[in-house]
């Protein structure tokens, strides 16, 4: 660890933090219906959206409708991004001529982009067009982020609101959120991207010879080996940039090319590394303003970001421990920060972000539910690669996923609540919203659903021979593969140890299951609580109600949160990365 | 929800229209007018051949050439198949191609340890840089094999090193693709 490594770092969390208020008081605005400085460009496009879908833009939906409505629109969207893959042959914007996507692929791909997961099996550059990536994959990034703030919203409404079953209209949340937070952040973003050498074109792959052409050996599909002189390097192109700011703005994290934010064309610099890193956390951080802003309690809403903060430094700090202090099994390299190197654990990593801004990344991108990747996860060392899994396992609520980070923390708030009713022998109370019975089980349901659907799968593939057919690293480290798999899918995040093979039926399906499972069966406990505390009167405060504005309230969040999560995951992680860990120390190779 | 579903069909055509075709193409038109080389991809050029791009490493393997990291993308630095090697911290395939890297840098180099970056693959296998200590590391092989004094290659590497971005952002680092061409103009191999 270096100090110029932890300058870095904190004055990333400086930066996230001083960029709070500004947004959270924009997207405030915005989804008040207030005046905006963008209103004389944008309402036009917006009462054009209305007029051609028909949408009554005064009318306001209950809980259900808003779900239904939600559902619907994620189901549509779905489809047309299968029957896109499964056309891209013949639709435009395909100068490779790639064929279409198979189905069991376009399924799992779909289920993946729509559920704000971006979870890839395949090499984007050897198999989705450029149509396919822009218009559906980028698409998908637009509006499943959407999705995500606006049931936040509604979250956040049925706090702020009493004696009503209303809570806005999804059709024109969801047209507010893409046109006046989404659109001119990226339209701004993706040339400040594209200044640092982030390609955005629609050419064909360039070719060129290199410089000293090499003879290499390769294993053919027989599994003999030969030599081949490689003398060209194909340089794959395509319309990056766009797609990267928006992968990033809205927590989505499928990249344009395999090697994702690791490679130079969609993270060439390491400003272009700091940029993407704000983006990650820009939104959802600001939702926690808006979320004490709308409810009149901005104190409320810095408690939650505090809470935040904690667990998300304390996460960087044990990543950057465990990676800077290297392999012990990497015999007569020099693994040493000096002057000259970063060093630590290299592998997997580029040289122009080193350690700190690979761990920075790892620890914001798996806080979040992003699943973007400036490095491969897959090759951290053991206890490094297991922040990033409890990082999921805690439901991405340390700021989380546009959206879904604060309704995910929502639910560990009316836990927190609930436990301190608990021990005083109250009544719990909430913003001056009553905690009844029906809220806790609800809140419960979102939690038992995550764990189910990780530990559930990941148990099945584990005894099963085409679950363990995709490990490719041997020992205790091929579980941790399996269980970030659907740790990852069932948290909707999209990064991986990446080494496993997941295009195959079993993968593909499966884990686009738990995408779906991880997504929508999440949303629905969390709105009927929304849809229920926006009915309850609300009830003074008194002096026997527990406050949630001050250290006390935070300290009892981040206590819930890793108690939940220790207590369900603690045995699965004990049988992976820990007993790698142990394994590695005592010299142990698999 | 019949209405809900027919607004749900018109819905997502408009904005894939939106999002998914005019917005790309917005962003298309302001960074070919902005930024044209850049979005184009760095692309290097000699003799009116496109040759690289100076965003992506190529493979050198021999000693009057800095050598770049290993590489899992393709055969090696295949710019249309971008992968680390996603081999886990105890797994043997890797701590037997760092051992045999290890001893065949030794042997090159007469210098030990081996920098840590120059014998891990890169996350993208398309890394087109390597650390300070990695050159300083290969600097007296390069010079022998090309005639040069180790201060003339010095001096050709501090002018591909690159800095902190600011002052403080990321790690410095050398260029080795360009590094590579330099020296071929300033001083041809044998």
């Amino acid at each position: 660890m270096t100090a110029n490594g932890w300058f870095q770092i904190l004055f990333y969390l400086l930066v996230i933090l001083l960029l709070t208020k500004p947004i959270g008081v924009f997207m405030t605005r915005v989804f008040n219906r207030e005046k905006t400085f963008l209103d004389a460009l944008l309402r036009p496009v917006e009462k054009l959206v209305y007029r051609l879908t028909g949408v009554d833009e005064h009318r306001e939906m209950r809980w259900t409708e808003y779900t239904i409505a939600m559902l619907l629109f994620s189901g549509v969207s779905m489809a047309l991004l299968y029957l896109i893959e499964r056309t891209q042959k013949w639709l435009p914007f395909n100068p490779q001529k790639l064929p279409n996507v198979e189905p069991g692929l376009a399924f799992g791909t779909a289920a993946s982009f729509t559920t704000n997961t971006n979870w890839q099996s395949y090499v984007p550059e050897t198999t989705m067009s450029y149509f396919t990536q822009m218009a559906g994959l980028a698409y998908h990034n637009f509006v499943s982020a959407a999705v995500g703030m606006v049931l936040a919203i509604v979250v956040i409404r049925g706090i702020a609101r009493r004696e009503t079953d209303k809570l806005g209209n999804f059709w024109v949340d969801t047209t507010r959120c893409l046109l006046w937070v989404l659109l001119p952040f990226c339209l701004v973003g993706s040339m400040v991207l594209v200044s640092q050498g982030v390609i955005q074109n629609f050419k064909p792959y360039a070719t060129v010879e290199l410089l000293e052409p090499q003879t290499v050996q390769v294993t053919n599909a027989d599994g003999k080996s030969s030599t081949q002189r490689v003398t060209q390097q194909v340089i794959a192109q395509g319309p990056v940039a766009s797609q990267e700011v928006i992968k990033e703005l809205g927590t989505n994290g499928g990249g344009f090319f395999n090697a994702n934010s690791a490679h130079p064309f969609e993270n060439p610099t390491p400003l272009s590394n700091f940029f993407e890193l704000v983006l990650i956390f820009a939104i959802p951080s600001g939702l926690t303003y808006t979320l004490g802003r709308v409810t009149g309690s901005e104190r409320h809403g810095w408690a939650v970001w505090a809470a935040m903060a904690f667990l998300f430094l304390a996460a960087v700090t044990a990543t950057y421990w465990a990676e800077a202090k290297g392999n012990p099994l990497l015999l007569g390299t020099d693994q040493r920060a000096h002057a000259l190197q970063s060093g630590g654990n290299m592998e997997g990593k580029e040289t122009r972000f080193g350690i700190a801004n690979s761990v920075l990344f790892a620890a914001a991108t798996t806080d979040a539910s992003c699943g973007a990747v400036n490095s491969m996860h897959d090759s951290y060392t053991p206890l490094g690669g297991m922040v990033p899994l409890i990082n999921i396992m805690l439901g991405e609520v340390v700021f989380g996923g546009v959206g879904a980070g604060l309704y995910g923390i929502f639910v560990f708030i009316v836990l927190a609540v609930f436990i301190a009713g608990l021990m005083v022998g109250r009544t719990p109370e909430y913003l001056g919203k009553k905690i009844e019975s029906y809220d806790v089980k609800m809140a419960m349901l979102a939690v038992l659903i995550l764990t189910f659907t990780i530990l559930g799968f990941s148990a099945f593939a584990v005894v099963r021979p085409f679950g363990t057919a995709g490990v490719s690293n041997p020992g205790p480290h091929g579980l941790s593969q399996i269980l970030y798999a659907y740790v990852s899918s069932a948290g909707n995040n999209g990064s991986a140890f990446a080494g496993i093979n997941a295009n195959t039926m079993w993968y593909n399906t499966s884990t686009g299951v738990a995408q779906l499972l991880g997504r929508f069966f999440m949303i629905i406990p969390i709105m009927a609580i929304a849809g229920n505390l926006a009915r309850k009167k609300t009830v003074p405060e008194s002096a026997g109600t527990f406050p949630v504005t001050g250290a006390l309230f935070a300290t009892l969040l981040v206590s819930t949160i890793l108690i939940v999560g220790a207590l369900t995951f603690f045995p699965a992680l004990s049988l992976g990365p820990i007993l790698e860990h142990l394994l590695m120390a005592a010299g142990k190779v698999f | 929800m019949k209405n809900n579903l027919r607004i749900a069909i018109l819905f997502t055509l408009i904005t894939t229209v939106l999002f998914g075709v005019i917005y790309p193409l917005t962003v298309n038109g302001l960074a070919q007018l902005l930024f044209p080389s850049k979005a184009n991809g760095s692309l290097l050029v000699k003799d009116g051949h496109v040759i690289g791009s100076a965003l992506l490493g190529q493979p050198f393997s021999s000693p009057g050439y800095f050598h770049s990291r290993p590489s899992y993308a393709g055969t090696g630095y295949d710019a249309a198949q971008s992968s680390g090697s996603n081999l886990g911290p105890t797994n043997h395939q890797l701590i037997e191609r760092v051992k045999a890297d290890v001893d065949r840098l030794h042997a090159e180099n007469h210098g030990a340890p081996s920098p840590i970056d120059l014998v891990t693959a890169s996350a993208s296998g398309l890394d087109p840089e390597i650390s300070l200590a990695a050159a300083e590391f290969q600097i007296s092989r390069v010079a022998r094999a090309r005639g040069m004094s180790e201060t003339d290659v010095r001096s050709l590497v501090s002018k591909h090193t690159l800095g902190r971005q600011l002052g403080f952002l990321g790690e410095p680092r050398v260029r080795v693709l360009e590094l590579n061409l330099d020296l071929d103009a300033v001083h041809p191999a044998p």
